[in-house]
């Protein structure tokens, strides 16, 4: 291993101006994507053994890491191309974890389907159920009560909160920060407390639905909310002073890692990748959804569009996430918490003891589900990983014809090779996880 | 160019042929749509009679779907082509767009839609000695067996 001083020195660091931003001629002329098969790859990666195949005198090889490697936050396989200890060349390989939701999705009913995508991004569920959900609203041409949209706007806010922490958490863990695992953890896990009390789960919670949310707020939430909001900002403080002034924390993610603006667009990154890059665009204020144009919070946006600036970003916007919650819980409006269309929305288990129609109602939405009317429709949102789609076609029946989630990590996995492009191998860790892949996501 | 269009939410939908798309897509970065946020497919085929296509537009099997922004005017684009069960083959966006390289791979994976000019047209999801495109209307759920316990056991 390389002593510090002489990493310094040798470390390509990409300015602006060396990377024009063609990421275009970059991936398909320079290489920066491994295009090998598995068969043509196991004949390098042994070329040692015929001289025939030893080309450049044994330098380079092919290394395979994963997909059970610790720090690729799940089943991430990737394969490099290795020269010493530079990478030269590198593929991201998925689909370890692919389980078929979007066909699933099509044989479930529009009340069942927030069961199914809320596994997919499993660190920010109520997202995925979101667009699901708003989607389908598109489509039925429904509104969603006020105080629906406060508590979903309050409960993915929290949400953001809890998985930007369980990213300083892995960050941490990934470069060696292990205390710092610990900490995110334990405050996500007070996050995850107010989701049990609220929807009765921690994590998957089918709480938002279309037409609304699964149940009310219980009694009593404030005082739990006021709780965390007074836990946790003192804690990022820590954060900021366990981690920002620590010079090997510090060196491990400044300059590795980098991208422009330039190459993050036409590489369709979104969320805080694209925003390191100082790129200040963010669905929740630029195309508001739910009430975010009611509230007040800031964008935060990078400079230098590396690692240090993702996790920069990811911190301040737990920050940002808060101020929502607080101004949510404030403004929090009364009323009904779902839609009460009838075509929509189960009759009230009261009204199924005394008439018999609202018990066939009740029957007929929970076995046939409710039809929602021909079309298609796109819906996106901004979970912490980027912008989440929604792409839904319905034929008329009680099932979506196509079902298709727009993953921001699936997108962002294609940063991969050309961060990675002329760094080190140890900064390879840093990189994956200052992407913040969740591999649910990324292969469905 | 006028191209068929169908009414959206906060959206323009357009209607290319199959060989307008590339001079379309082109046309749309040129006018400052800078990114592909997403690229999918439709498989049409339980589906007869469907009447959300404009005059003039055919329904095929397939259809392609691909939605631009414009992140200066807060504009989104979608483009929706179709393409024919006997001939599925589309022009890849990626000279256009890089970042369709996975989303591409990703229909040409499930659906079996082919990207001419894509560089890397494997299979992305599913295994690489995968037999047929599970995305598809004519594949059932449930048709592979699936053991659960005593791998070992006949």
């Amino acid at each position: 291993m390389t002593d510090t001083t002489d990493r310094e020195t040798t470390r390509p660091v990409a300015t602006p101006e060396e990377s024009t931003g063609d990421a275009r001629v970059r991936r398909r002329d320079d290489g920066a994507v491994l295009r090998m098969s598995e068969a043509d790859a196991s004949v390098m990666a042994g070329g040692g053994d015929d001289p025939a195949n030893d080309v450049d005198g044994g330098q380079r090889m092919i290394l395979n890491m994963g997909p059970a490697h610790p720090s690729t936050h799940g089943v991430l396989r990737l394969m490099l191309e290795l020269e010493g200890e530079t990478v030269l060349r590198s593929k991201p390989v998925i689909g370890y974890l692919h389980t078929g939701m979007e066909k699933t999705g099509e044989g479930l009913t529009y009340l069942q389907g927030p069961t199914n995508v809320t596994r997919m991004d499993y660190a920010a569920p109520l997202f995925c159920e979101l667009v699901y959900s708003m989607a389908v609203e598109s489509l039925l041409g429904i509104d969603v009560p006020p105080r629906a949209t406060w508590i979903r706007m309050l409960m993915c806010e929290l949400n953001r909160v809890s998985s930007h922490l369980l990213f300083q958490a892995t960050n941490g863990m990934d470069l060696g920060a292990v205390s710092m695992m610990i900490f995110g953890w334990r405050e996500r896990e007070e996050v995850l407390r107010f989701f049990e009390m609220v929807t009765g789960l921690r994590m998957n919670h089918n709480y938002i639905r279309p037409g609304g949310v699964a149940a009310d707020l219980p009694d009593g939430w404030e005082v739990d909310l006021v709780r965390l909001l007074e836990i946790i900002p003192p804690r990022l403080d820590e954060y900021e002073v366990l981690l920002n002034n620590q010079p090997i924390f510090r060196d491990r993610l400044q300059g590795v890692g980098v991208i422009n603006t330039a190459e993050a667009l036409a590489l369709s990154a979104t969320g805080p990748i694209l925003r390191a890059t100082g790129y200040d665009w963010d669905l929740r204020r630029d195309e508001p959804y739910l009430a975010y144009d009611q509230v007040a919070f800031d964008v935060v946006v990078g400079a230098h569009g590396d690692a240090y600036d993702r996790y920069a970003i990811r911190l301040q916007e737990i920050r940002e996430s808060l101020k929502i919650v607080e101004q949510a819980m404030e403004l929090m409006p009364g009323g009904d918490y779902r839609n009460q269309d009838k075509k929509v929305t189960p009759p009230p288990r009261a009204r199924i003891n005394q008439s018999m129609e609202a018990l066939i109602h009740h029957f007929k939405i929970f076995t046939e589900g409710f039809h929602v009317p021909p079309g298609e429709a796109y819906a996106a949102v901004e979970s912490p990983r980027g912008e989440l789609g929604c792409y839904l076609v319905s034929d008329g029946g009680p099932n979506p014809y196509r079902m298709h989630i727009r993953a921001p990590s699936f997108a962002n996995l294609q940063t991969l090779p050309h961060l990675m492009e002329g760094g080190f191998i140890a900064d390879a860790v840093a990189v994956i996880s200052s992407v913040d892949p969740i591999m649910g996501e990324v292969d469905r | 160019m006028s191209l068929p269009t169908t009414p959206a939410v906060r959206s323009t939908v357009l209607h290319p042929a199959r060989d307008e798309l590339l001079e379309v897509v082109a046309g749309l970065r040129n006018d400052g749509y800078d990114m592909v946020i997403d690229l999918t497919a439709v498989d049409y085929v339980a589906h007869p009679g469907r009447t959300d296509l404009p005059e003039g537009v055919v329904g095929e099997r397939f259809e392609v779907v691909v939605s631009l922004i414009h992140h200066r005017s807060r504009e989104r684009a979608r483009i929706r082509v179709q393409v024919p069960e006997e001939d599925p083959v589309v022009p890849s966006l990626f000279d256009l767009y890089p970042g369709t390289e996975a989303m591409e791979r990703e229909v040409h994976d499930l659906y079996g839609v082919a990207f001419e000019g894509h560089p890397d047209p494997t299979r992305i999801l599913m295994p690489e000695d995968w037999d047929g495109h599970p995305l598809r209307k004519d594949v059932a759920v449930g048709t592979i067996p699936v053991r659960f316990k005593n791998p070992t056991e006949r």
